[in-house]
């Protein structure tokens, strides 16, 4: 039972980090119908931008380590939200009304030439970072074994949630919310009563990329390295979080982010650490064998 | 305008008055569509110019892109198999249409965020416009519903509300009786007579239904194959031979024994 719970603990943590990435993946394929396989390589800069403003400002301000996180939050916000806003303007904008495949293609390119930039400027040996924020709080002991929740576990859950329900709050109340919603049931129509779609695109991308970078921060803090490949692994299981809650449902990304955390947490505490995998990538498979629309999906009703 | 060696529209040109109705009737395949998506920038004409006199100035339509021929030039649309955003609210849908206006008022939803007042009066007036023709249409009561649930003939009116929200000078009518009943296309009538009457917008329509067609134009133009044949008001084209050429044919005309080809003309009203 204690165990089970560490394990929630830790699923939950890791599910959070999944469901922000993901959201990036449902938002671009609601609005333009793409897999954006760049996107999880755009968290991986984001990690690097957190570690390296984080270190800058730490070594800048004095070593706060308060002033440190706010400065790679701030910092990798920014940076991140830029490449994705120039990756969208460069490798996806032009092939806007082309083939389905070709964006496709040129987001796996883009993926390559992300991991690879980073490769280069920033070597590929892993970049540790020392734990910043240390501590917790035991919830309980028996038989032996200790439950603990440790602040930063916390601090992930709080910073997910609280981004989730203000983006939440953008869609579904804000004028740029609405436009995206139009622009994703009808984009042509969008256009012919004002909307700037290209930019409603790019805003996706954006925030997007906003999202991504927090958990690229995020994952920097709990794992303490990082190198220019994480963003491959983490991409496909956030892709899967998304087709496992419905791809183009934002409640769905959010769930299965969730669900893809539980799942890996679960099996590495009770069968084995190396298959964690398998069984996260299994669970998609059956989902999309029995619920091809994913968890929260609306299936494609076609009219006869 | 010319799709590979298909001449869709060629060599038209006509004039629309603001504070009238035009109609632009023709057989299927003349160009009539052709012409609304060259109208509001979803094809580009390969020649030729489309000039909107707007109260701020004349805006050349073909030189726009399409998301600024409705915020500048102010053109609105309706289309023949009707597109609303069906998983949003019929409110919400007449919302969408005034995002121009509500996103400068909230400098890309900056000021939403912060609640300030410049754009919660700015919402308000959006809100309020909306209510407007929600009442004028007798749409009110399903305002909060999903708009693709709503029944065929109230989603043409939503239409109707959703491009009258963009505040247009010229308002482009893809067949806005088809698959209306005979009461619903005597509504149709009065309503786009009295917004013709109370907002002074200019109405483009296309319309095979002649009881419409012939009943609230002040204008009509008559296409056949991408050209104009024929222009003018209701009784004249009643009587035009090249009209009841293009809609009959010659011989066909002929061959038709004395009182069947009346019937035709007169169903045809023309």
């Amino acid at each position: 039972m204690e165990y089970f719970l560490q394990q929630l603990i830790n699923g939950i943590t890791l599910g959070a980090i999944y469901g922000l990435i993901a959201i990036g993946y449902t938002m671009v394929y609601g609005i333009i119908g793409m897999i954006n396989f760049a996107h999880g390589d755009i968290y991986m800069l984001g990690a690097f931008f957190a570690l390296i403003a984080y270190l800058a400002a730490t070594t800048m301000g004095g070593g706060s380590v308060a002033f440190g996180l706010m400065a790679a939050l701030l910092a990798t916000m920014l940076f991140t939200s830029l490449w994705g806003w120039a990756v969208e303007r460069l490798a996806y904008r032009p092939l806007r009304g082309a083939p389905r495949l070709a964006p496709l293609i040129s987001a796996i390119g883009m993926s390559i030439v992300l991991q690879n930039f980073t490769q280069l400027t920033q070597g590929a040996r892993v970049k540790p970072l020392q734990p910043v924020i240390h501590g917790g709080v035991t919830l309980l002991k028996a038989n032996g074994f200790a439950v603990s929740l440790s602040w930063l576990q916390i601090t992930i859950v709080l910073v997910t949630v609280a981004l989730m329900l203000v983006f939440t709050w953008v869609i579904t109340r804000t004028p740029l919310g609405r436009a995206q919603r139009a622009t994703e049931q009808d984009m042509k129509m969008a256009a012919l009563l004002g909307v700037n779609v290209d930019r409603v695109i790019s805003t996706t991308f954006v925030i997007g990329a906003a999202l991504a970078s927090v958990a690229g921060l995020m994952v920097t803090l709990y794992y303490g390295v990082i190198d220019f490949y994480i963003g491959f692994l983490a991409g496909i299981k956030a892709f899967t979080a998304a087709v496992l809650g419905g791809i183009g449902s934002l409640p769905g990304a959010m769930l299965g982010g969730l669900a893809i955390g539980l799942i890996e947490a679960l099996w590495s505490g009770y069968f084995s650490i190396e298959y964690k995998d398998v069984a996260a990538f299994s669970i998609l498979v059956l989902v999309l064998l029995f619920r091809p629309s994913g968890l929260l999906g609306r299936p494609e009703v076609e009219k006869i | 305008m010319r799709f590979g060696g298909l001449l869709a529209v060629n060599d038209l040109s006509f004039a629309a008055a603001g504070r009238q109705i035009t109609a632009i009737i023709g057989p299927n395949g003349a160009g009539k569509t052709t012409l609304f998506n060259c109208i509001t920038g979803f094809y580009r004409p390969q020649v030729g110019r489309i000039a909107l006199h707007h109260p701020t100035g004349v805006k050349l339509l073909e030189r726009l892109p399409d998301h600024r021929i409705a915020r500048e030039a102010g053109v609105a649309r309706t289309f023949q198999n009707i597109r609303l955003f069906p998983r949003m609210t019929v409110l919400e849908n007449l919302i969408v249409a005034q995002h121009a206006a509500l996103m400068r008022a909230s400098v890309f939803s900056l000021a939403g965020l912060l609640g300030l007042a410049r754009y919660r009066q700015a919402e308000r007036r959006a809100v309020d416009k909306a209510r407007h023709w929600l009442d004028r249409l007798n749409l009110i009561a399903q305002a909060d519903d999903e708009a693709g649930a709503l029944p065929y003939g109230s989603q043409r009116r939503l239409e109707i509300a959703r491009a009258m929200c963009t505040d247009p000078v010229l308002l482009c009518l893809d067949e806005p009786a088809a698959g209306l009943n005979p009461r619903e296309s005597a509504e149709l009538n009065t309503l786009l007579t009295a917004i013709r009457d109370e907002t002074g917008v200019g109405v483009l329509l296309i319309e095979h239904d002649m009881t419409v067609v012939m009943g609230i134009s002040d204008h009509i133009v008559v296409l056949d194959y991408g050209r104009r044949i024929a222009e003018g008001p209701p009784a004249a084209i009643r009587r035009d031979p090249a009209v009841i050429r293009a809609y009959l044919g010659e011989t066909a005309a002929e061959d038709l024994p004395p009182a069947v080809s009346g019937d035709v003309s007169e169903a045809d009203g023309c």
